[in-house]
């Protein structure tokens, strides 16, 4: 496995422009994603870093001019948790619509106890907080085989050893070659290079 | 073949266009028009049956003739909106759809003040007329769906959707009513049937669908014309417009 | 993660979201009782409307029935995807790797299941209550169970426009009655055919083609409109 940036690019951005309300978010903006790779988005709110985010996992089709890439299977997670107050964190996960794979229930079992929700795992999700839906949200970063993961404030509403675990989970991530492209309003405390996309200025540092 | 396609999707260009295009059509169509109307309301012969009240046909049945068709007109804008992605479409099929549902109305309310003197009453379930109170709730649908969007482009492109589900259903629909007015035949109204139409008639009624095809084209391009401008106030071209305008 | 694992087939996926669906809609049965308690209630009505003459009633029945069964199923038409839209799990189906086609025609299955295919099955005991001639009873539930169907997939079309919008329950009437205009003909005439005596057959194929059009066409439109609406 490739231990640093390099090889065939997962994502390729060219001449990527966005406006909104007859107001540019940003433009002009090119670059590749590579395995190995850990690019943070910044910018203040109303930036576009949603928008961008949107852009690249391909739910947002029309409103920008410019064209996006794909070369890998992806898993996004957006603001919302998409979880099902009505099923259990197991049945949530076992046919979880974003169909990427089937997992074993040991598999979904594991998963769930490594995001601290070991005991929770037949509790209707209803009864679980805010957090715990984002965990069981998280649990999927476990079991997933994409590649390439965008994450849109993947760090809301979880305690501090939560973060510290989901950072560690992040590096182990692109390490196996990877890549991960998220927005936070805090900067990572990763033992890894960030790459910085900063949105105000409109260029890849 | 390509290049002109790309001039379509250029607001601009599209404005420019249609403005002088306008500057042409206008004046057709009023003549026209006019010419229709005198020709078909004082100088036909009345119908040997229905006498005088028959005349209304020169305008409903062209506003009904061109309510249809604009149906078409507004999904076919949006299948080309929603296939080559082009704004301009979107456009164009925003601004049939308030259109047609003044037409669909105007052919309407001539068919019953058409039917109070010949059928004895306002309103009658015929197929036709069913047929065509659907295409208004057709129409209606769009522009309501239009309006209750907040994000406009969105809004477009729902209208597309809905308007080629529509264009899908319209035969279907269509047929449907036949079939079931066929079903419930009652025995009174038997006017509408085959009957032929004296040339002298046919002319102006003729004069007249081609004229209401002008006036539907004439509030299509004033109707993107304004599209246009508001989707475009933010540019400078438009700003430039609104300079030269004022001096 | 040693075993590499290959997303699972569309059939497969497919069954998942079924049994998914299934498995929220039984855990809130009262949804489910919901359009049977409105189908009811409608029907109680009629009588005090119109009179409780039985022959009038009888007259009438084909085409209440049929009315009734189009709203019950235009009413929760709304609620396919809403909460699925409200959740964040709409966007997760857009970005799954097998065709939205299919995955849209399991939620539409799985409402039908609900919503057409119960109403087809308990129809005989309203329409007991309203009068209807025994002998058209099997033509109503056939032509039910058949139209119902047309009336998920056409419904599903308005939920998928009308799913990011705040205020859609009274919108997706108006964009979808139209079209369901051809279901109540073809519907209320097989019912009344067979009152008659007459072979309601002809009526049966013709919503039996409509059925085939709808499945064909419908979850195109139905995809086109939710990629949308997560897009609005």
């Amino acid at each position: 496995m490739p231990p640093g940036p390099g090889g065939e690019a997962l994502l390729t951005v060219a001449a990527l422009c966005l406006e909104r309300g007859g107001r540019e978010l940003f433009r002009d903006l090119a670059f590749a994603v590579r395995p190995g790779q850990l690019v943070q988005i910044e910018g203040a709110n109303g930036a576009g870093k949603t928008s961008l985010l949107r852009i690249l996992a391909g739910l947002s089709r029309y409103g920008y001019s410019g064209s996006v890439a794909r070369h890998c299977p992806l898993l996004y997670l957006g603001h919302l948790s998409a979880v099902k107050a009505l099923l259990t964190p197991r049945e949530n996960l076992a046919w979880h619509v974003a169909g990427e794979s089937s997992y074993s229930r040991p598999q979904i079992d594991e998963a769930l106890a490594k995001v601290g929700l070991y005991g929770y795992e037949d509790v209707p999700s209803h009864a679980l907080s805010a957090g715990q839906h984002r965990r069981v949200n998280l649990a999927r970063l476990y079991l997933s085989q994409c590649p390439l993961w965008l994450l849109d404030e993947p760090f809301t509403a979880i305690d501090k050893s939560g973060v510290a675990e989901l950072e560690l989970l992040l590096v182990e991530h692109v390490r196996r070659g990877g890549a991960v492209v998220l927005t936070s309003h805090q900067s990572l405390q990763v033992a890894y290079p960030v790459q910085i996309l900063s949105l105000s200025e409109g260029l890849a540092a | 073949m390509w290049s002109f396609f790309h001039k379509l999707g250029s607001p601009p260009w599209l404005y420019r266009i249609a403005g002088t295009i306008l500057r042409w059509l206008l004046p057709i169509t009023l003549v026209a028009l006019c010419v229709g109307m005198t020709w078909g309301l004082l100088y036909t012969a009345p119908d040997f049956r229905q006498g005088n009240s028959y005349r209304i046909i020169y305008i409903h049945v062209p506003a009904a003739v061109v309510a249809l068709a604009g149906y078409y007109v507004m999904a076919l804008a949006g299948a080309v909106s929603l296939i080559w992605k082009m704004k301009m479409a979107d456009v164009a099929m925003k601004a049939c759809a308030p259109i047609g549902a003044a037409l669909t109305f105007i052919a309407l309310v001539t068919g019953a003040i058409w039917g109070k003197p010949t059928w004895g009453t306002w309103w009658v379930w015929d197929a036709r007329i069913t047929s065509m109170l659907i295409l208004l709730f057709l129409y209606l649908g769009v522009v309501a769906l239009y309006e209750a969007y907040d994000n406009k482009e969105a809004a477009g492109k729902a209208c597309a959707v809905l308007s080629l589900v529509g264009m899908v259903n319209i035969p279907i629909i269509y047929k449907s009513v036949d079939w079931w007015y066929s079903l419930h035949q009652p025995a009174s109204i038997k006017f509408t049937g085959d009957s032929t139409i004296d040339p002298s008639m046919l002319y102006p009624l003729l004069l007249m669908i081609a004229a209401f095809y002008a006036v539907f084209t004439c509030c299509l391009l004033m109707n993107m014309r304004a599209e246009i401008l508001e989707r475009e106030a933010r540019t400078n071209w438009v700003k430039k417009l609104a300079l030269e305008y004022r001096t | 993660m040693t075993v590499p694992r290959t997303p699972p087939g569309t059939a497969a996926f497919c069954l998942a979201l079924l049994r998914r669906q299934l498995t929220l809609a039984a855990r809130r049965p009262i949804e489910i009782g919901n359009p049977l308690l409105f189908f009811a209630m409608v029907v109680a009505l009629f009588p005090l409307g119109l009179g409780p003459a039985p022959d009038q009633l009888a007259g009438f029945a084909p085409g209440i029935l049929w009315i009734i069964a189009l709203l019950s199923s235009l009413l929760t038409s709304d609620t396919v995807f809403r909460s699925d839209f409200e959740d964040g799990s709409l966007e997760q189906l857009l970005l799954a790797p097998q065709p939205l086609f299919m995955s849209v025609l399991a939620y539409i299955c799985a409402h039908w299941l609900v919503t057409g295919l119960l109403l087809a099955l308990v129809s005989p005991l309203f329409a007991l209550m309203i009068k209807l001639p025994a002998a058209a009873i099997g033509a109503l539930v056939a032509s039910l169970l058949l139209g119902t169907a047309v009336l998920s997939l056409v419904g599903g079309i308005g939920a998928a426009l009308t799913v990011g919008l705040k205020r859609g329950g009274m919108l997706i009437s108006l964009l979808i009655l139209p079209f369901y205009m051809p279901v109540l003909i073809f519907g209320s005439a097989a019912v009344q055919n067979a009152t008659l005596g007459i072979p309601a057959a002809p009526y049966l194929a013709v919503l039996g083609a409509l059925l085939c059009l709808a499945i064909a066409l419908a979850p195109l439109a139905i995809a086109a409109g939710l990629r949308i609406s997560v897009d609005a």
